[in-house]
């Protein structure tokens, strides 16, 4: 656990303010300093939350998978755990896209949802990692419960590449009758990239403390359950004691 | 492999405890379809309906392949015989293959006599999209089984891990017998059956070397 130790202090006191500080001026941007998007209106800044919550989401979903891969390699629980957090973290940000997608879309599209390739694959990721929290917290007393879920996170990765295609080419084939939006190429002003950028800073920042947080939680939890179990033990040797002639 | 393949064809031969049980099943969620469709409805629906009846029918059969041996309390001797776990997997994963096909079969047969779908013009091309289909999704259900098999609450997480991760099935499978069941060629669903043979092959090396993660104790 050296590496925790080294980067423990910075992650739990520099982190969550360098967190805070960033997500603040995030805000100010979005709120205060970047133009109205001239086609859009107001209802565009949702886009800065937005995209960098999906980025958030997909980093937390990769995380996942690494941590799984190397906890089956090497079996320390450290990585299950980092895992297990980063899928909750991935979670909490894909739900974010989801909710503030259909937002943006109502006013723009003229409808809440829509099946276009990156709807659908978000909606897909979101149920996929859904069930690893149902999975985990279905088999909490079994103790091969850890490799179960990393299995499941890394036939999960594997998968997207081929859910991804084969959204498309699902939506290929029939007429879209909402076309999809131009994408971030069509930012002009150099505000708006800035916001953008200090966004995805503050997010990404956000993602990394959040990440820590459960990670250790879930650490402190594993170390509680293994003093409640010495303490059974203790109290068992008593009782043989006590009980002995 | 092939013994563990042929003891599990063997005892399924002389029972027909899981090839008879999936093909009533695949009859009810038939009709169940029919009713809810009208029969004009399920005609145009034919290929929806053929997977995902094979689909619901086949997690509930998918199950019974690990049951068999933990029932019996043969598990552990599976696992103690001198082969490779991933051979376990693959036999397991051909044994639901081969009842699934069965099931399928008959499901077509049904889709031709009940609902009219007309002859396959090109039952080869059909025939091809379903084995594509069905390997991915025995592949996939098949491992998934091996975990939740072990859980108490198994009848509802098998759904549950499997489907979100069978959409690429879903998707390829159903477009490719639409174009099939409408005389089109192979070449025609040609890029259908290219991802479909692709998650087969990603799926069944995943399972193939994942599987021992799962059975150790």
């Amino acid at each position: 656990m050296s590496v925790r130790a080294r980067i423990a202090p910075f992650a739990d006191t520099v982190l969550p303010w360098l967190a805070f500080a960033a997500m603040v001026t995030a805000l100010a941007c979005v709120f205060l300093y970047v133009p109205n998007e001239r086609m859009q209106g107001p209802v565009q800044r949702i886009f800065y939350f937005h995209v960098n919550s999906a980025w958030s989401a997909f980093m937390g979903f990769g995380v996942a998978a690494a941590a799984s891969a190397l906890f089956l390699w090497r079996g320390d629980p450290t990585y299950d755990r980092l895992a297990r957090a980063a899928v909750e973290v991935g979670m909490l940000f894909c739900t974010m896209v989801l909710v503030t997608g259909p937002i943006w879309a109502r006013p723009i599209w003229g409808t809440w949802w829509t099946w276009d390739p990156r709807l659908t694959m978000t909606v897909i990721l979101w149920t996929v990692y859904a069930v690893y929290l149902v999975l985990r917290s279905m088999g909490q007393d079994d103790p091969q419960i850890a490799r179960y879920a990393a299995v499941l996170a890394i036939v999960g990765v594997l998968d997207v590449p081929l859910i991804m295609i084969s959204v498309r080419l699902w939506r290929g084939m029939h007429p879209s009758v909402i076309s999809a939006p131009a994408g971030t190429g069509g930012i002009q002003d150099p505000r708006m990239i800035v916001t953008l950028v200090v966004a995805l800073v503050a997010f990404a920042l956000l993602f990394l403390w959040l990440l820590w947080r459960r990670a250790e939680a879930l650490r402190l939890e594993d170390e509680l359950h293994a003093l409640a179990d010495d303490a059974d033990a203790v109290d068992g040797r008593a009782a043989v004691r006590r009980t002995a002639p | 492999m092939w013994s563990i393949l042929r003891k599990d064809l063997l005892l399924e031969f002389r029972t027909r405890e899981a090839v008879s049980a999936v093909v009533v099943l695949v009859v009810l969620i038939l009709l169940t379809f029919t009713f809810a469709l009208d029969p004009e409805g399920a005609r145009a629906a034919a290929p929806a309906v053929l997977w995902v009846t094979l689909i619901f029918a086949g997690l509930l059969a998918v199950q019974r392949a690990f049951l068999v041996e933990r029932e019996s309390g043969a598990w552990y001797g599976l696992l103690l015989g001198p082969v490779d776990r991933g051979a376990i997997f693959v036999a397991k994963m051909i044994g639901n293959l081969v009842v699934l096909a069965i099931a399928d079969v008959v499901l077509t047969l049904l889709l031709v006599l009940v609902l009219g779908i007309g002859v396959p013009a090109a039952p080869l091309e059909l025939a091809l999209v379903n084995t594509l289909g069905l390997v991915g999704f025995s592949a996939l259900a098949t491992l998934f089984a091996a975990i939740s098999v072990r859980l108490r609450a198994r009848e509802l997480l098998l759904p549950l891990l499997v489907l979100p991760l069978l959409v690429p099935v879903v998707i390829c499978a159903v477009e490719a017998s639409r174009i099939v069941l409408a005389g089109g060629g192979a070449s025609a669903a040609g890029v259908w059956l290219r991802v479909l043979a692709v998650f087969d092959v990603i799926v069944t090396v995943a399972g193939w070397m994942l599987f021992e993660q799962l059975v150790l104790e």
